[in-house]
């Protein structure tokens, strides 16, 4: 059983971003500007517990600038077992379609995988439709919005899996390999340990494996900007929100509440 | 020039809210570009629908009612939707950006190698090109994007545009067409639904009161519930009510979990945390009860009372049924 998991530096949840002429710059001053995108880390729990019952291996995989090493060496502290950066110029400003494009040219590489598991979204672009993308590409499985992973028959190469989806839970079942993305109520992600965070410091200086384009044999018209389906030129802060917060004071909280009920049919939001 | 094509979803032949908003969307865009506005209605036992999608702004219908786009399961509804793109290229696919419009579009997308821009809060035409907004960064940002190629595939959130109306004077065609998957083909078989109750709408709803950490318990919820119910609204909760176990996750607003735009959001007991505001600041008319006047949630609130939610809520609750 191989899995392969597939994360993305992204800058903190709690992030100050400025922009500038469409580009977007950030900092944080409590911590950390840059972090494994935090659904990715559903990604990762899983890929390890599905190991851990079922035997095998679980590759890293995060395409990106070299800082996205960070991404992989969370997922190692984690506990994957290998993790390969995919780094070059050409692939600056790729959109979804040219990022499942690389991903899936590096899948294709390792060669023998299963599974690949996907957070929901990534919190810069929220775009949430790599993973699907990414299925297509390969011709596998596409499997989203998976809150548990219910069955994982090898010899038959089915998985079974719930999906969260606005009608309910859906059951469903399909051929390996698949790729799926996860939601935050798979499970509950563990910390590193202090080995796993030793062991990953240590992966990253010697063993780490960074592939180009040139290593993937990607089409340079399908990757980067030229690759991509779209182009975003402006990116902008929201406009400020007009006026105040009214504040409702009155003696008593019924009196408040009355007070602002009265507000409320006036907007005509009731 | 070639058309704008809009996905209808539908779930046991009943067209979802959002769909409408797409379609009126669609209209729009359609209009200022001078060209048609063509409906994709997939599913079976659905025919009824063309007629209704009709009057509400589609010039043209592609029907496909088989078994094998029963369950909507993404597969079979992308490849079909990509083969008939590909015969007619459209400007522009739009659909809602629900979990089955978000993967449609995805698979589709890659069919056509066309550019996908997800979770679009405005549409409009510039230069003679589609523009589409959206917001990136947990909301803290706004980005337009633009198609590089001929098609530009487009989720719309939801309750961000206004629905198209029906005018029964309307008339237009309806053009049958065979799907492009054969049932062994497709990678995905369902095996049960559990149809979830209440949740479902929270995306869809007009109003919604949430409910933080300072509701204090599994209990304190009730009245919020109960404003929410009041009010013909969902209930909705912040993470650390969700962490603590008091609610269900299905009803975390915020960069984790949904992301909502009612005409009407009371947060009740919530802080006002970055990744909360994610999940709920296009709301609008945000109303924020907190005993803390320091709150940031205020900042975001068009009316604010300070005080304490348990006393706060029920007279609201009451005084609400006086009058409703
Ligand atoms: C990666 C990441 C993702 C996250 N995603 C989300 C997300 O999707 N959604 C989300 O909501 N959060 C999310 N969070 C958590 C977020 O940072 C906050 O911790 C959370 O929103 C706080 O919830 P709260 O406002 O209910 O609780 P608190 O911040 O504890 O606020 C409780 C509020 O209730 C008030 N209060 C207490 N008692 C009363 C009373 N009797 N009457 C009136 N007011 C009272 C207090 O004054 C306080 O303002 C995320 C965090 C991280 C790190
Ligand atoms: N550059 C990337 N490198 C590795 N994984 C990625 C990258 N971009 C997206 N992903 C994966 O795809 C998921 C969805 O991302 P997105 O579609 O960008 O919102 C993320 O949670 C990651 O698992």
């Amino acid at each position: 059983m191989h899995t392969v998991i597939c994360a993305k530096q992204t800058p903190s949840t709690t992030a100050i971003l400025a922009v500038e002429e469409g580009k977007v710059t950030w900092s944080d001053p409590g911590g950390s500007p840059d972090i494994a995108n935090p659904w990715d880390e559903y990604a990762i729990e899983e890929a390890i517990r599905l190991r851990e019952k079922h035997g095998g291996k679980v590759t890293a995989i995060s395409m990106g600038p070299d800082e996205a090493r960070e991404a992989l060496k969370t997922a190692i502290a984690m506990g994957c077992d290998e993790a390969v950066l995919i780094t070059d110029e050409a692939i600056k400003g790729s959109d979804t379609l040219a990022t499942s494009y690389v991903l899936a040219k590096a899948i294709e590489k390792l060669g023998d995988v299963d599974l690949v598991i996907f957070g929901r979204q990534a919190i810069d672009g929220d775009t949430g439709q790599t993973s699907m993308q990414v299925a297509r590409r390969l011709g596998w499985t596409p499997l989203s919005f998976v809150s548990s992973v219910d069955e994982l028959d090898l010899e038959g190469r089915t998985v079974s899996v719930t999906r969260a989806i606005e009608s309910g839970r859906q059951k469903v079942k399909g051929a390996i390999p698949a790729a799926m993305s996860v939601l935050k109520e798979i499970n509950e992600p563990r910390y590193p340990s202090f080995k796993g965070i030793r062991k990953a410091t240590k992966y990253m200086k010697r063993e780490l494996c960074a592939w180009g384009a040139a290593d993937l044999d990607a089409d340079a018209n399908r990757i980067g900007e030229a690759g991509s389906g779209v182009n975003w030129p402006e990116v902008y802060s929201l406009p400020p929100k007009e006026g105040e917060c009214t504040i409702i004071e009155a003696d008593t909280p019924e009196a408040a509440a009355v007070a602002l009920v009265d507000k409320l049919f006036e907007e005509k939001v009731i | 020039m070639s058309a704008i094509w809009v996905w209808v979803e539908q779930h046991d032949g009943e067209v979802l809210p959002v769909s409408w908003e797409v379609l009126g969307a669609g209209r729009t865009v359609a209009e200022e570009l001078g060209v048609g506005l063509s409906a994709l209605l997939f599913g079976q036992g659905i025919e009824g629908l063309a007629q209704d999608i009709i009057q509400r702004g589609a010039d043209k219908v592609y029907l496909c009612d088989d078994a094998t786009l029963a369950d909507g399961r993404a597969e079979p509804y992308a490849s079909l939707l990509s083969k008939l793109a590909g015969e007619h290229k459209p400007q522009a696919i739009l659909a809602g950006s629900t979990s089955s419009g978000r993967d449609v579009l995805a698979l589709a997308a890659v069919d056509l190698e066309a550019g996908l821009v997800p979770d679009c809060t405005a549409l409009a035409v510039q230069d003679g090109r589609i523009k589409a907004t959206r917001p990136v960064y947990a909301g803290k940002l706004l980005s337009n994007v633009y198609s590089k190629g001929d098609t530009l595939l487009a989720s719309l959130r939801s309750r961000a545009f206004p629905p198209a109306e029906a005018d029964a004077g309307r008339s237009g065609e309806t053009v049958v067409v065979e799907p492009a998957m054969q049932p062994d083909d497709i990678r995905v078989e369902v095996l049960g639904l559990e149809a979830s109750e209440g949740t479902a709408s929270l995306t869809d709803s007009a109003t919604i009161v949430s409910g933080g950490r300072g509701v204090g318990g599994p209990e304190g919820f009730e009245p919020v519930r109960q404003l929410a119910t009041t009010l013909g609204g969902a209930l909705g909760a912040s993470r650390a009510a969700v962490d603590a176990d008091w609610i269900p996750y299905a009803m975390q607003v915020g960069q984790t979990g949904k992301t909502v735009s009612p005409d009407l959001y009371v947060a009740a007991g919530i802080s006002g945390a970055i990744q909360h505001l994610a999940g709920m600041r296009t709301s609008k008319i945000i109303v924020a009860i907190n005993k803390d006047p320091e709150a940031p949630i205020f900042k975001v609130a068009q009316y604010g009372i300070v005080g304490d939610l348990s006393k706060i809520v029920p007279a609201m609750v009451a005084e609400l049924e006086k009058r409703l």
